[in-house]
């Protein structure tokens, strides 16, 4: 386990030994990008899928523990086959398309919103080395490729031809596109506090002193306008059972409603990964307990906590109505991200 | 690539964009063919910054800019054909005539 | 392994071509499908190959950019209003008008133009890197541009409210 703490060696020593094996037999060097990529594109599909299975199981157990019962306990022992079945029963079911659904839009929909779920994955600082690949712009490619998944859930809500589910991705997009500016305003503070928009720069500033200490609020609005983007409850309308049958998705089954399912887990899981790494200080350890765990387990226990700050928002808070969420994002939100940019700066010039 | 192969794209994407200006009788395709136009223009500005002054920026600069203007234009746009909508039930750019004689 | 080194030494060319391909195909489609939502989605493809095309021209900083705003907000926006407007089901009605054969020549004219003139000019190209970071893009916009700047922004405010103001529901 010695090579978990010291991962960039880890790193390095693969790449010398993937260029030392080309050049033992004539290999362009080329082929090492190419051999690297594929491992890494199979080692994040696994850990998107052994993720999600987590997280699903994980949130119905403590769903079932905050409504005071027990959750799924059938299948394996205290329920943690769950996820497995219900993989299987998605994947065996037949798919279906509405007659009047548009055919090439209802059949790309699911993966215009699975495709830059698993982007952003690209800039995740797992440890000290091993981010997938440290872009000097990295911040804003999350913020980029994370927009682009509104026009995936509009389409997919159009392409249905059913008026209630045009309705739920309408109102999604509103809902993603309007907290997706508040989102980006109050990453804004981690950016004037560190300089760079370089992921690793942002883990090590944090050295001595963890961003949500010097930026309370832009933590909170970040958490809350996380929530938002992931359509998860207190603001989830669009996918809402009672109100929309399904929302967005009402027509979609089998594999095409498991990528959305996939894509809101993934996406869950990298907004979680980005609060870890903004405000919660990364893969850095905290020195006070004396424990001497790997970067990689502290960045996971901070990204699992803020996961499980999301399953508990779902089942403790009730859902909020479409014009309420519109007016919280733009009269509440915003100005109180613009105050924060405005607070920040004022201390950073005066001393 | 050299700069003239940029500039030749550039020049290919702007005449689609004319193409499509002139031909279309819905104005969210005339909207969508002007956005065709603004982007081969700043195609054009970044391959200049690339090739020929790569150290004032300028044509990153300019791109800016008419990137943020492009956006006030289409939302201007669009809140006008919205508008017109609700008037006149149609987006045919044809149906709007209302002031001819 | 030759042939593969061969490959590997003309992917800069092959990935100006490709998205070059795209770009093209994709905005010759969204000028000409009937569908509106497939129009719109195919010039989210078109913004897509431009900041690809932007990318290879050392533009990370507009690349990213380009694909903040365009694809994720305009695009956006436009299937907004196509949705609101009710217009897809008319796919009867004929989508270009009479001029489409003068269209035709009045753009191949004015590329056969273009293309005169582009071939022959020479420009002197310099090679040096191009510093587009976001420190120097700031750091211009904030002394040399400042003015422009400013005045983009309270273009965008008029723009902002005016649109507010244009699509409000009378009450």
């Amino acid at each position: 386990m010695q090579f978990l703490y010291d991962t960039q060696l880890l790193v390095n020593n693969i790449h010398s030994f993937l260029f030392g094996m080309c050049s033992l037999y004539g290999l362009p060097v080329v082929l090492v990008t190419i051999v690297a990529m594929v491992i890494t594109v199979a080692l994040v599909g696994g850990f998107i899928s052994v993720n999600v299975m987590l997280l699903v199981l994980a949130e119905r157990k403590i769903a079932g523990h905050i409504q005071d019962r027990l959750g799924p306990m059938r299948v394996g022992p205290h329920g943690i086959l769950q996820t497995v079945a219900d993989a299987i029963k998605l994947l065996l079911k037949e798919s279906i398309r509405p007659k009047i659904a548009d055919k090439w839009a209802y059949f790309f929909a699911p993966v215009i919103v699975m495709a830059p779920a698993i982007m952003t994955y690209l800039i995740i600082p797992w440890s000290p080395g091993l981010i997938i690949r440290d872009l000097n712009l990295g911040l804003l490619y999350l913020l980029a490729v994370s927009s682009l998944g509104v026009i995936g859930i509009i389409l997919a809500g159009w392409s249905s031809g059913n008026k209630y589910s045009l309705l739920g991705g309408l109102r999604s997009g509103a809902q993603i596109v309007s907290y997706e500016v508040a989102m980006s305003l109050s990453v804004i503070g981690v950016i004037m506090l560190c300089g760079s928009l370089k992921i690793s720069e942002i883990v090590e500033a944090q050295q001595y002193c963890w961003y949500v200490v010097k930026q309370p609020l832009a933590f909170f609005l970040f958490i809350i306008a996380a929530t938002a983007e992931c359509n998860r409850a207190p603001f989830d309308l669009p996918e809402a059972e009672s109100e929309l049958v399904a929302g967005f998705h009402t027509e979609y089954g089998g594999i095409k409603f498991a990528m959305f399912f996939l894509a809101e887990y993934a996406n869950m899981f990298v907004a979680s990964a980005m609060g870890a790494t903004l405000f919660l200080g990364g893969w850095q350890g905290l020195p006070i307990l004396g424990l001497a765990l790997p970067p990689l387990v502290w960045f996971l226990l901070k990204t699992y906590l803020i996961v499980f700050v999301f399953i508990w928002f779902r089942w403790t808070y009730p859902r909020i109505r479409v014009d309420q969420l519109m007016s919280f994002g733009w009269k509440v939100l915003l100005p109180l991200a613009f105050l924060n940019i405005g607070i920040t700066g004022l201390v950073m010039v005066l001393g | 690539m050299g700069l003239t192969n940029y500039l030749i794209l550039g020049a290919v994407f702007f005449c689609i964009g004319i193409y499509g200006v002139l031909v279309r009788r819905n104005a969210v395709m005339i909207l969508i063919s002007i956005e065709l136009m603004l982007n081969a223009a700043n195609l054009n500005f970044v391959a200049f910054t690339k090739y020929v002054d790569p150290v004032k920026l300028t044509g990153h600069i300019f791109t800016i800019f008419v990137i943020t203007i492009e956006a006030a234009e289409v939302v201007v746009g669009l809140a006008i054909i919205l508008a017109g909508y609700r008037c006149l039930k149609s987006i045919k750019v044809e149906d709007i005539n209302l002031m001819k004689w | 392994m030759d042939c593969l080194e061969k490959i590997c030494s003309l992917l800069p060319n092959m990935t100006f071509w490709i998205l070059a391909l795209m770009g093209i195909v994709c905005a010759v489609l969204a000028v000409t499908v009937r569908n509106l939502v497939h129009a719109v989605l195919f010039l989210a493809g078109f913004l897509m190959s431009v900041a690809g095309l932007f990318i290879t021209l050392e533009a990370e900083f507009l690349a990213l950019v380009q694909v903040l705003i365009f694809v994720g907000a305009i695009v956006v926006l436009f299937m907004f209003l196509i949705m609101l407007t009710h217009q897809i089901t008319d796919l009867s009605v004929p989508q270009g008008n009479q001029l489409k054969g003068v269209a035709v020549i009045v753009a191949t004219v004015l590329f056969g133009l273009i293309f005169y003139l582009l071939k022959a000019m020479k420009w002197q190209e310099v090679v040096l890197p191009v510093k587009g970071d976001i420190a120097n893009i700031g750091r211009l916009l904030l002394s040399p541009y400042v003015l422009a700047f400013e005045l983009v922004s309270v273009a965008l405010l008029v723009a902002l409210i005016g649109a507010i103001v244009i699509a409000r529901k009378k009450e």
